[in-house]
């Protein structure tokens, strides 16, 4: 019998969590390295299974890695895991940033125990949720996921964290809630609450018709709040700014991507033709996103807020990648999620650095710091040229892929004009990523920030790591699009296209 | 024969009768809770020998011993065994009367599986009497002016529900002649009265009966009260017992007496009204409660709301299913879990801080950590988010529901969730976030920590391996006598 790779690989961060909550007696240093064995573990699982990915054309929308046992009968759900070209690169980045967001935090000191064990519960949520194949399943870990973000904020948080945490709580149920609806409407049409036979014999598996549109959009609404998708985004910034450095990470870096799998996965694939009526609605406010967000950004003065509205506007080009519904623009989509998590975790990795050690969030009060603080300058400048999508960096192959595939999309016609709408969000976003960097690196040295501490080892370690994962994306972006299509191409195939 | 089938009850009797009169002989009370949870579990174990059999229903037809009744009997035992374990620390403020205190929830318990076990009028009646004497007396128990009001006005609502039930049965009765269950189904189809206004006065009557015990709206307004005034133990006995033995009733009387298709649509339709009004107005207004019982009253009725769902299901197409049925009993377990659990913690809390305000639960996730997981599960379950029992007990009865084209109902009560995380959130917050009065730990008794760790692990169970206990909900759904 083979190993369960992909169960060790999800539930390994929770039992770290229940060690180190409940193992009496453990030192805050112990703690801390038990957390960081707990998630580097699946991070190398995460790597070995990328590696022994099967790429080859022949494996397009297998499933691998499978593992499936009965669990609950009457309801006819699976314990069933697995992973294809969409959910395997989100799984490695998930346990790459998981294991990151140890290293981030390995300055709190403020109830150790309990903020490493919800850190490590978070992990396994969000690794559940990208490998899990069956509705309930995959229903359970988002919601679950909610429990260590409102603990995470409210209490390691800064500013409103109490609110900006309420806030999250109750945004994230009321779109669970439409999608518990739309799971149960699918489990009644179908009688069936696999993923994969669901999406490939489709509503031809139909017991009873239930109008397929209302049930698309209940599943939209409850991931566009994740995404998040102009008008549901008002959580974003509040949560992203509030919450600890190593849980904005995450909460960038990761969960908002469960959003846009879970369109690809579910609506898109089990709807196609509702989402073809939808496409150029859902393109509008991705394009409405992606300016809007980018309009806002530039106002922004904190830091930290920057980033967070940032996400916004490259939220938005996911959204336009998804629903201009082409092989290539789902790639690209599927790729600027791998992207935007690398980039900007490591850019709210920088923000609570700056905040850390400088003391100062307010970007008029920053400047001048490249000389006192050389490698953060250059990292953050790194990121930040990642960020607006500069060639050799994996912001540029996403974008480009998006871009490409959106313009010559046959999703409806005129998607061309909105696609060079998109573009000018690039153009903006330069402006501001560029303003930023001046803002706080450059500039009159300022004497007040004299002897401030640059980044120690263990901070160079981490962002080292994601600057190479950056270059090595941006210059051989086919080590993730060889897998990536495979992902895609079958969701193509149902579209038609 | 008869009395053999009738042992789990005849078990509880001669305990409570033993339990009042041994406290006259013995000193140390304490064995009279010991005693009592023997009672108890000998006639579980008795109620588990009979489950599954096939018996004929005893005394002319008075009383079914089918899976379902025993299910419920089991559940009941369940309730009250977790109450006599969290009294132990409680009883020490009744000095004078724990001998009765312990007979009453036994007489109680004794009603509440009766309940679910009779098939005729007059013995459902009886039955519900039995309960409801011994709770108005059990509510008054602390015996000091907020106690007192409580019963009195339990008493004196209590009394007109039951005169509105009475009143209900007797236009039963008169339209078809009997007062057996099944033989009422059978003078409504042979003198086709399915659609006679009288006959649907009277199951609106007996609806408003059954209301009041269950605790659903507009029969509600003793719930605040009677929950704050009641010994806590007593609330969490009300909130759960009380209830799981009325929606027993009105499973086996609607869907036996008055399964007749067209009018269970009426009633049908009825219990959805009640259901999305219920469940609406308990969240509504348990938000701006200060006082955690009262808030635990108004999520009580939120939560008769939602199991009303699978009473509408029932209604929609009561012959074929059994997926409202079993919707509602799977609901009743990991609710009664849930909510004996949350109680058991409010107990360990407030019975040490002397206060039932939710603002002196401050701190309690540093003073009484454990204690504060575990009322945090609890109310995570009640608000329906996994890993908890109360999770999969939503899935399951909105997919009846769903099954049976109520999608509207379930979006409504999907809604009403997430109203209601609002304030159990908050409860959750303070305990998390709010700075402490002291730093002193709040210690916990070993019988209290046993009943909460229990209830804890029994909403994890069900939460993550429903399995099991839904085959079981099944079976009892199925396995109707009459």
């Amino acid at each position: 019998m083979e190993l369960s790779y992909l169960s060790i690989l999800v539930f390994l961060p929770a039992i770290g969590a229940a060690l180190v909550a409940f193992i009496p007696g453990l030192s805050a240093g112990v703690i801390k390295r038990m957390a960081a064995v707990a998630s580097f573990i699946p991070l190398a699982l995460a790597i070995a299974l990328f590696a022994a990915f099967d790429r080859s054309p022949a494996a397009a929308g297998l499933i691998q890695f499978e593992e499936k046992l009965p669990w609950i009968g009457p309801l006819n759900a699976y314990y069933h895991l697995g992973v294809d070209g969409l959910s395997l690169p989100l799984l490695l980045l998930t346990a790459l940033l998981g294991f990151l967001a140890v290293l981030i935090s390995w300055k709190v000191n403020l109830r150790v125990r309990e903020y490493f064990a919800w850190l490590l519960l978070l992990e396994t949520s969000i690794l559940g949720v990208f490998a899990s194949l069956d509705l309930l399943l995959f229903f359970i870990f988002w919601e679950i996921e909610v429990i260590p973000m409102y603990f995470l904020i409210s209490i390691w948080g800064t500013g409103r964290r109490e609110y900006s945490a309420t806030k999250y709580v109750i945004y994230t149920l009321f779109g669970s809630a439409f999608m518990l609806a739309g799971i149960l409407a699918m489990f009644f049409t179908t009688g069936s609450l696999s993923m994969v036979d669901i999406s490939q014999q489709g509503l031809g598996m139909a017991q009873s018709v239930m109008r397929p549109a209302p049930i698309f959009l209940l599943l939209i609404i409850a991931f566009a709040v994740k995404l998040p998708v102009f008008p549901l985004h008002t959580w974003l910034p509040d949560a992203h700014t509030d919450a600890p450095t190593a849980v904005s990470v995450m909460l960038a870096g990761v969960l908002i991507k469960m959003g846009g799998y879970g369109m690809i996965r579910l609506p898109l694939s089990f709807f196609p033709d509702v989402a073809r009526q939808y496409a150029q609605f859902l393109v509008a406010l991705a394009i409405i996103g992606v300016l809007y967000g980018a309009a806002v950004t530039m106002r922004q003065t904190d830091v930290k807020r920057m980033v967070a509205y940032s996400s916004i506007s490259h939220m938005g080009y996911v959204l336009l990648g998804i629903f201009a519904l082409g092989q290539v623009s789902l790639t690209g989509a599927a790729l600027q999620m791998f992207s935007h998590g690398v980039v900007t975790g490591l850019m709210f990795a920088l923000a609570g650095l700056i905040i850390h050690n400088i003391h100062e969030r307010n970007l008029n009060k920053l400047g001048g710091l490249a000389r006192q603080a050389p490698v953060m300058a250059v990292v953050f400048s790194i990121a930040g040229l990642a960020s607006l999508g500069l060639p050799t960096t994996s912001g540029f192959a996403a974008e480009f892929l998006v871009f490409v595939g959106s313009f010559t999309s046959t999703a409806f016609p005129g998607i061309q004009v909105y696609t060079l709408l998109g573009v000018l969000g690039v153009v903006v976003t330069a402006g501001y990523i560029l303003w930023m960097v001046q803002r706080v690196f450059y500039g009159p040295v300022k004497e007040e920030f004299n002897g401030v501490k640059d980044a120690d080892a263990l901070e160079k370690v981490y962002t080292f790591v994601l600057v190479a994962v950056i270059m090595l994306v941006g210059i051989y972006p086919a080590i993730l699009t060889d897998v990536i299509r495979l992902g895609v191409s079958p969701v193509v195939g149902l579209l038609g296209g | 024969m008869n009395l053999l089938l009738l042992m789990p009850e005849l078990v509880l009797v001669a305990f409570a009768i033993a339990v009042v009169l041994l406290d006259l002989a013995v000193s140390n009370k304490r064995s009279l809770g010991v005693i009592s949870l023997v009672g108890i579990v000998i006639s579980g174990g008795v109620s588990i020998a009979l489950w599954g059999g096939s018996y004929p229903a005893i005394f002319n037809n008075m009383m079914a011993v089918d899976n379902f009744a025993l299910f419920f009997k089991l559940l009941f035992l369940g309730v009250a065994f977790l109450i006599i374990l969290a009294s132990a620390d409680y009883v020490h403020r009744m000095e004078r009367f724990q001998g009765e205190y312990y007979a009453m929830v036994l007489l109680a318990t004794l009603g509440a599986m009766l309940m679910a076990a009779t098939a005729d009028l007059i013995s459902i009646y009886i039955a519900l009497e039995l309960t409801s004497i011994s709770l108005y007396a059990l509510v008054g128990f602390l015996k000091d002016p907020r106690s007192s009001e409580a019963s009195l006005k339990y008493l004196l609502l209590g009394a007109i529900s039951s005169a509105v039930l009475l009143y209900g049965m007797a236009l039963v009765f008169g339209f078809t002649g009997e007062t057996q269950l099944g033989a009422i189904a059978a003078s409504i189809q042979s003198a086709s009265l399915t659609s006679s206004p009288a006959l649907l006065l009277g199951v609106l009557l007996m609806v408003a009966g059954f209301g009041f015990k269950i605790a659903a709206v507009p029969f509600q307004m003793w719930v605040p009260d009677v929950y704050e005034g009641a010994p806590t133990p007593i609330t969490g006995y009300l909130s759960v017992a009380s209830k799981a033995a009325g929606f027993a009733v009105i499973m086996r009387v609607f869907f036996t007496a008055f399964g007749a298709p067209q009018l269970s649509l009426d009633w049908g339709l009825i219990f959805a009204v009640l259901a999305v009004i219920s469940m609406t107005i308990g969240n509504v207004a348990a938000i701006p409660q200060a006082n955690i019982k009262r808030m635990m009253g108004y999520s009580s009725v939120a939560q008769a709301g939602y199991l009303m769902i699978g009473l509408a299901v029932m209604g929609v197409s009561p012959v074929t299913e059994v997926l409202g049925r079993s919707g509602v009993i799977f609901f009743l377990a990991s609710y009664a879990l849930t909510n004996i659990g949350a109680f058991i913690a409010i107990i360990a809390i407030s019975n040490r801080v002397q206060s039932d305000l939710i603002a002196d639960f401050a701190g309690m996730g540093k003073r009484a950590p454990l204690v504060a997981l575990g009322l945090s599960l609890f109310l995570i379950s009640l608000i329906g988010m996994p890993p908890a029992a109360g999770f999969m007990a939503k899935v399951y009865i909105f997919n009846a529901a769903v099954q049976h084209g109520l999608i509207w109902l379930v979006v409504i009560a999907v809604v009403n969730s997430v109203i209601s995380a609002y304030y159990y959130l908050r409860v959750v917050r303070v305990m998390w976030f709010g700075e402490p009065v002291s730093g002193e730990r709040v210690p916990s008794t070993a019988s209290l920590r046993l009943a909460l760790t229990l209830s804890a692990l029994g909403v994890l169970f069900i939460g993550i391996a429903p399995g099991p206990v839904m085959r079981l909900a099944e079976i009892a759904a199925r396995m109707f006598a009459f």
